[in-house]
């Protein structure tokens, strides 16, 4: 059943057939209404949903079942506040951030909800709030209206029922286009009496995301008309420079096209993150196997042991088994230190200081626009260090969307001006034109050769005369009253924006005519066809009656398709040609013009034929082209232009940089293909040895289609020789689909670029490369367009440019250029991986190596868990400080040589700091440690005595002496896992050593004993043990015995399989002492300085140069 | 233009050391020239040690002696069947061909005892034994503690003190020392001041002040396994009796592990070479759970009593870290000279 909308009959859509099921019997309409809602709680919900939420998370969910556990009073062995207190401050933290984050959401709805707009209900225009607007409304709307819905467009107040509108938050296009309402109905429904009678019957395809497609007919007083989406004003546009028009409310609310491209807000988490997870099951298999071995002993041993020992009586009368299942539980307890709450805190804490340290960066601000970059999000910075496939925008994102008209050639003669050298500048023949003596001028234009505007202004050349004539006439530019120019394409609006200022103004366009200012004189010129551009004609052409009546066909279009068509008579082919490759090197963007005569007779002749193409129904398309075909020959060649879409700064670097990182990176434009593969040659992501495929091009290649999509236009080409691909694919219709083929192929090539993308397809193009390669992805955008893409990829850039703050607002970091992203992946991110990575092994290790010595005491206390305050304090303040600033402040590499070798990224990619090798590697090592901690103490314990004689080998100096080793271990192998000592680094090592015997003696000291004696019973201990030579010599031992092998290792793996990184830093050692060698007044620290400041120096020199060029 | 700069600058980062990641910074790197010397010296100092500690070790003696008469031909064999009444005695005669150079200190010993055991461990409570005479009364189900039980009351209620299995399987074998000298035994004077802890003795058990000590356990029963109560420790010394007795502190301080000594008694003077006879008041249970009683004598040096765990120990480490230095060396050689090392 198709959609059904009947104009001015709300009862209608809530007849019985329209409805669907919800709930069992409860029915509703089908027809949504006009409100949204994008909010996830209510005041109700919120504590459930939240709860609920936040327990999806294993980890939570694992420390409540310890909770649990702990306050069963025959198997807790820690006091249940232990946990229940981190617990509930984790929970809240994170309810109260979600809070926050609703009710910002609420907020939004509730303003979008309550915009008002006007409704014609019961004959008379009322003003309504949005939510209030409903399918079959007629709405009336204003100039710079937001459109509250998807609406069919009725009337407008311009002539030829026109209307403009503004699509940025669409598509993030900021140029105005124009709908256009059936004739039909733009007739007979201007007034509020006739739009309240209509009474029409749309039928329409169902909803659904496609922003380039609507079909539909309307059924009005017996006649059937067909609409497209030239028809529709889409919600999320805004009206421009249209008065007043008028439309039908086609859909509302969730099933506008808008809210149907709106990507589902996904939780991102990282690959670290991930694997953490697993980690912990393993962990937590682990734990579950120990304890129950230890269960299993501790049966064993009641039962031989045990139970005949009378001083162990305790009354319970358990069995054996019994026994051995609450020790079970209690050993969960106890051993769940090897995953501590703590682990979860502290990498938040870490991934916030990482996002603050990426807020903080000077160099990824960008002061033209005051704006610092931002980590949008906290939790996904380690991923930055991992990223394989960049998926970036063209305009806006590499380009500063800004096009320039910069050279062109005239009757073979070019335009052209050598390169600006710095020591020319004085002369005057490098001064920009003044364009003072025309009034029309956009100062902002700049143009470098005097003599043509000397050409132009002299009106002795017909040539030059012609060239700018055309500009002025053969495009599709609009113009407000303001005079300024609404071009579709950017390009357009350069050449109309020279031509004004070369004095060949652009006026006005009506329906049919077009009225230009040449010199003094306005001329109106009758525009009797316009042959609109395509990607397959490459070309545009305008069939005009000149004032003189003369009938004359102007052309613009690609050199390739031109040349094809130009009369053997044209002159100057061979110097244009010339002239074009000149350009096409420089990375300019280069249009051919070209013009012909027509007589009236055959134009007649022609119209016909176009007359009749015009309403073929089958294939009107190619009818069209074929017409087109027939006019558009034997041209005449003026001239050629050349724009330049200036790149923005150091994105051919940047994206150099970026490749030898090994990150691949594909452009999703909805460019067409040429601007595209030309923007792909400057910014040197496609180079001259690579090869080009076009999608279209291999036909072999086997693509799944699915659904009715039209055929795929793969446009690709393979080229072996260099062992470098690019690939160039223009997506036209890929919906999702299972395009392994494609990922396979598209992946095999360096580089891909595709072209003519849709938002939602850019988002599947992302999508597909995380299903079939399971790699990490991240997308950079700057419009409204890039919205799904980056919400998709694993990572979403937003780029602050000229195109709003869509992109900004639902992106992960954001920044004002594309080159800050070199610093932010292979800086912030290559740091923040290693660090997350060194953080994680270091505490996996520290908390089995803590843990595990009690499994080895399990072994002689009858396997019993022990527990004291140590445990307690032990990830609190003894270890936690020093892995924590490691994990915020280390650097293996300075970020100076983290660019200068982009190699040093590949570890990351690989994963190879952290994963399920480098986990047992950490693990052995704490099962190692914990050995050495238990069993040296244990050999030096078995038998002796004390100084004066006491025995020492009591419980508390037991703990005593491992403690001591152990947190000597624990920061001294922290220390040794540091490679950026900086104060701070130092001052956490010696303070958590100080504050642990600080601790340690407070604790074990008579005055908190006296107090609550209850608690602290270890009066004594630490004093006692610690003044015994025997127990520090024991000490030193544990520890030579934990660091000597690691030190060891270290040293050999370094020597005998040296990492990148080591190199780097080795050379790095060898250079400085070479450099402190040659030149003893040299230190190396200045120098150090010396280069840092360079940037800055060059930031404000560029500024400077800019702000004189531009005066 | 100066103002307007300063106006647009607002959001720009701070530009200190530690928001740019530029903290001065040491950034070591295990060099050859590091590692390599530090094995060296490490290994140096290791087996300095160790011939330290080993030779310390070797000079002193220890003089062990089982006494739980499992075997027939065991001085305390007939002691040592639980069916036999309390008080029981037997003596255990031993010879020293040289003098025990003294201080002496004489142990007993226990093993397959598991003090370590968490329930057994925290069985007792803290505010009794600190002598705050709240917590010697029975007051609902609160004190004394719980972890007591099944010695926090007796049948009828009233609450044991000390409470706890800890204290309640106290040891409570005695020891006299006789000399042989020409068939006369002299008994040999057996120290027993400030054999437990200072901490223990002055701060963590206290007595509850009430004079007489009696007075304080009205209405409280002994521990299950007592002959008496503890107010009658050592009736002969105030400093010496109820939760300050010296026998009672040195029995609870639990060991860490399941074969423990804990000192009896010292011998200021030494033992003279000579023949001597241990009589025992033989009255702990341990066979029961396959357990040993012993007795031993030790001196001790700086380093404590004899064991040569820690000096070998230090020895073999010392040795492999000079080893490994070698090593070390020979491969960074190795690696250096090739050349494609890098």
């Amino acid at each position: 059943m198709g959609w059904k909308v009947k104009a001015n009959d709300r009862a209608y859509h809530q007849l019985p057939e329209f409805q669907k099921k919800v709930f069992l019997c409860i029915k509703k309409s089908r027809y949504s209404g006009n409100a949204i809602k994008t909010y996830k709680y209510n005041a109700l919900t919120f504590i459930p949903l939240n709860l609920y939420e936040q327990f999806k998370r294993v980890a939570n969910v694992y420390f409540l079942a310890l909770l649990i556990l702990q306050i069963i009073p025959d198997i807790t062995t820690l006091p249940w506040y232990t946990t229940l207190i981190p617990l509930v401050v984790v929970l809240g933290i994170t309810a109260i951030k979600d809070l926050v984050d609703d009710l910002a959401r609420h907020r939004m709805d509730k303003e979008i909800n309550n915009r008002k707009t006007e409704v014609l209900l019961d004959g008379r225009s009322e003003h309504t709030q949005w939510r209030d607007v409903q399918v079959g409304d007629v709405v009336r709307l204003k100039k710079n209206d937001f459109i509250p819905a998807d609406i069919l467009m009725l009337s407008s107040s311009n002539p030829n029922s026109l209307c403009y509108v503004e699509t940025a938050e669409l598509d993030g296009e900021t140029n105005l286009k124009f709908k256009m309402g059936l004739r039909v109905t733009d007739e007979r429904l201007q007034g509020v009496h006739e739009l309240a009678d209509f009474d029409g019957l749309i039928e329409c395809e169902e909803p659904n995301n496609r922003l380039d497609k609507f079909i539909g007919t309307m059924l009005w007083n017996r006649e059937r008309y067909p609409l497209d989406l030239d028809n529709m004003l889409l919600r999320g546009c805004k009206i421009r420079n249209t008065d007043v028009c008028h439309g039908l409310v086609i859909f509302a609310g969730a099933d506008t096209k808008i809210m149907k491209n709106g990507g589902k807000t996904r939780f991102k988490r990282t690959k670290i993150d991930e694997l953490m997870n697993y980690m912990v099951y393993t962990i937590f298999a682990l734990l579950v196997l120990v304890a129950a071995g230890l269960a299993i002993g501790h049966t064993f041993w009641y039962d031989q042991i045990g139970a005949k020992a009378w001083y162990l009586f305790d009354g319970k009368g358990y069995s054996a088994s019994h026994r051995g299942f609450l020790s079970f539980w209690g050993y969960i307890i106890v051993l769940n230190t090897m995953v501590p709450i703590s682990l979860y805190v502290s990498v938040e804490v870490i991934r916030l200081g990482q996002s603050k340290f990426i807020n903080w960066d000077l160099q990824m601000y960008y002061a033209d626009k005051d704006t610092p970059a931002k980590a949008r999000t906290t939790t996904l910075n380690e991923q930055l260090g991992q990223i394989e496939y960049i998926f970036s925008d063209k305009t806006g994102t590499l380009t500063q969307n800004i096009m320039q008209f910069k050279k062109c050639t005239i009757a073979g003669r070019s335009y052209v001006v050598k390169q600006m050298e710095k020591a020319d500048l004085s002369a005057r023949v490098f001064q920009p034109v003044d364009w003072s003596w025309n009034r029309y001028a956009d100062k902002m234009f700049q143009f470098m050769d005097h003599s043509l505007v000397a050409t132009v202004r002299s009106g002795k050349d017909k040539d030059a005369m012609e060239f700018f004539k055309l500009l002025s006439l053969c495009h599709t530019v609009m113009v407000d009253e303001d005079m300024v120019y609404q071009a579709a394409s950017p390009d357009e609006g350069a050449l109309v924006t020279a031509a004004r200022n070369f004095g060949y103004v652009f006026l006005n366009r009506t329906q049919d005519t077009i009225t230009i200012q040449e010199g003094d004189k306005e001329n109106s010129y009758e525009m009797l066809a316009l042959l609109d551009f395509n990607s397959d004609r490459k070309r545009m052409s305008i069939i005009l009656r000149f004032p003189d009546g003369r009938i004359r066909l102007y052309c613009k279009g690609a050199d390739t398709v031109i040349y094809e068509r130009l009369s053997a008579e044209s002159k100057h082919t061979k110097s244009t040609q010339t002239a074009l490759d000149i350009f096409a090197n420089e990375t300019l963007r280069t249009l051919c013009l070209c013009y012909k005569d027509i007589s009236a007779g055959e134009y007649e002749a022609w119209e016909r034929r176009h007359k009749e193409a015009q309403v073929v129904l089958a294939d009107r398309d190619a009818a069209l082209d074929r017409v087109y075909e027939d006019i558009e020959k034997n041209l005449m060649l003026i001239g050629a232009t050349a724009i330049e879409d200036k790149l923005q700064d150091g994105v051919p670097e940047t994206i150099a940089k970026l490749a030898k990182a090994d990150i691949k990176i594909w452009v999703l434009t909805g460019d067409k293909k040429e601007t595209a593969e030309n923007i792909g040659y400057s910014c040197s992501l496609l180079t001259d040895d690579m090869q080009i495929h076009y999608g279209e091009d291999v036909k072999s290649v086997p693509l799944v289609h699915i659904q009715s999509a039209p055929p795929l236009h793969l446009v690709t080409y393979f080229f072996t020789y260099s062992g470098s691909y690019a690939l160039q694919v223009n997506l036209n219709h890929l919906t999702h689909g299972p395009c392994v083929d494609f990922v396979d192929m598209a992946c095999e090539c360096e580089a891909v670029i595709c072209c003519r993308v849709t938002p939602k397809q850019k988002a599947n193009v992302v999508s597909l490369v995380k299903k079939y390669k399971k790699a990490v992805t991240l997308s950079i955008g700057d419009g409204a367009n890039d919205v799904n893409m980056i919400k998709t990829a694993d990572i979403g850039v937003g780029i602050s440019g000229q195109e709003g703050m869509q992109a900004v607002m639902s992106s992960d970091y954001a920044f004002a250029q594309f080159r800050y992203l070199e610093r932010l992946l292979l800086v912030h991110g290559r740091w923040s991986y290693i660090r997350m990575c060194k953080f994680l092994r270091f505490f996996f290790f520290k908390n089995f190596a803590f843990t595990l010595v009690h499994f080895w005491f399990s072994f002689f206390s009858g396997y019993s868990s022990q527990v004291n305050w140590f445990i307690t304090l032990y990830n609190l303040c003894y270890s936690s400080l020093p892995v924590l600033l490691v994990g915020l402040l280390d650097q293996d590499v300075n970020d100076k040589l983290s660019l200068r070798f982009p190699k040093l990224y590949l570890p990351g990619q690989q994963g190879s700091l952290f994963n399920y090798k480098n986990f047992f590697i950490s693990l052995f090592h704490g099962i190692f440690v914990s050995l050495i901690i238990f069993f040296i103490p244990y050999g030096a314990f078995l038998q002796t005595m004390g100084q004066d004689g006491e025995a020492p080998s009591d419980y508390q100096s037991f703990a005593v002496v491992t403690a001591s080793s152990l947190i000597f271990i624990v920061n001294l192998q922290i220390s040794l896992d540091t490679s950026y000592w900086t104060f701070v680094n130092c001052f956490a090592v010696l303070g958590s050593i100080a504050i642990y015997f600080g601790i340690m003696f407070d604790i074990h000291s008579a005055g908190i004993h006296v107090i609550f004696p209850a608690y602290f019973t270890f009066t004594g201990a630490a004093s006692n043990a610690l003044r015994q030579p025997y127990l520090w010599l024991t000490i030193v031992l544990t520890v030579g015995i934990s660091l000597l092998p690691v030190i060891c290792i270290q040293f050999l793996s370094k020597t005998i399989w040296p990492s990148v990184g080591d190199q780097v830093r080795s050379r790095r050692e060898s250079t400085h002492i070479r450099r402190g060698h040659r030149r003893l007044s040299f230190s190396p620290r200045s120098s150090g300085q010396n280069e840092r400041k360079t940037p800055v120096a060059n930031g404000s020199h560029r500024q400077s140069d800019g702000t004189r060029t531009s005066s | 233009m100066q103002k307007k700069e300063n106006q647009e600058v607002e959001n720009r980062p701070d530009n200190t050391a530690f928001t740019q990641q530029r903290l001065p910074a040491w950034q070591p790197i295990l060099s050859a020239g590091i590692v390599i010397p530090l094995f060296v010296l490490v290994g140096l100092a290791f087996i300095g040690i160790g011939v330290a500690l080993f030779v310390t070790s070797r000079n002193l003696h220890v003089l062990e002696m089982d006494y739980t008469g499992v075997e027939k031909t065991s001085p305390c064999f007939s002691c040592s069947d639980p069916i036999k009444q309390k008080n029981c005695k037997c003596s255990l005669s031993f010879e020293l061909d040289k003098l025990f150079e003294g201080p002496v200190f004489f142990y007993y010993g226990l093993t397959n005892y598991f003090q370590n055991q968490r329930a057994y461990g925290v069985s007792k409570d803290y505010n009794q034994l600190s002598g705050d005479l709240d917590y010697f009364t029975f007051f609902f189900s609160i004190v004394p503690d719980s972890t007591c039980k099944p010695y926090r009351y007796d049948v009828n209620n009233k609450p044991i003190v000390p409470c706890g299995s800890l204290a309640n399987s106290m040891f409570n074998d005695t020891f006299n020392l006789y000399q042989m000298k020409n068939g006369v035994k002299e008994e040999v004077p057996l120290d027993g001041k400030g054999i437990s802890w200072w901490t223990d003795y002055n701060i963590k058990y206290r007595n509850p002040s009430v004079n007489p000590l009696r007075n304080a356990f009205n209405g409280t029963v002994k521990p299950l396994y007592w002959s008496k109560p503890a107010y009658e420790l050592d009736p002969t010394d105030t400093a010496n009796n109820g939760f300050i007795n010296q026998d009672f502190l040195v029995w609870m301080r639990r060991s860490a592990l399941p074969n423990f000594r804990k000192l009896y008694r010292r011998i200021t003077d030494g033992l003279p070479a000579g023949n001597y006879s241990l009589e025992i008041s033989y009255n702990y249970p341990v066979i029961a759970f396959d357990g040993k009683k012993k007795v031993a004598f030790s001196n001790v040096s700086w380093m404590g009593g004899k064991n040569e765990f820690l000096g070998i120990a230090y020895l073999v480490i010392g040795s492999l870290c000079l080893v490994m230095s070698v090593v070390m060396l020979i491969i960074y050689h190795w690696r250096n000279s090739s050349p494609d090392a890098n």
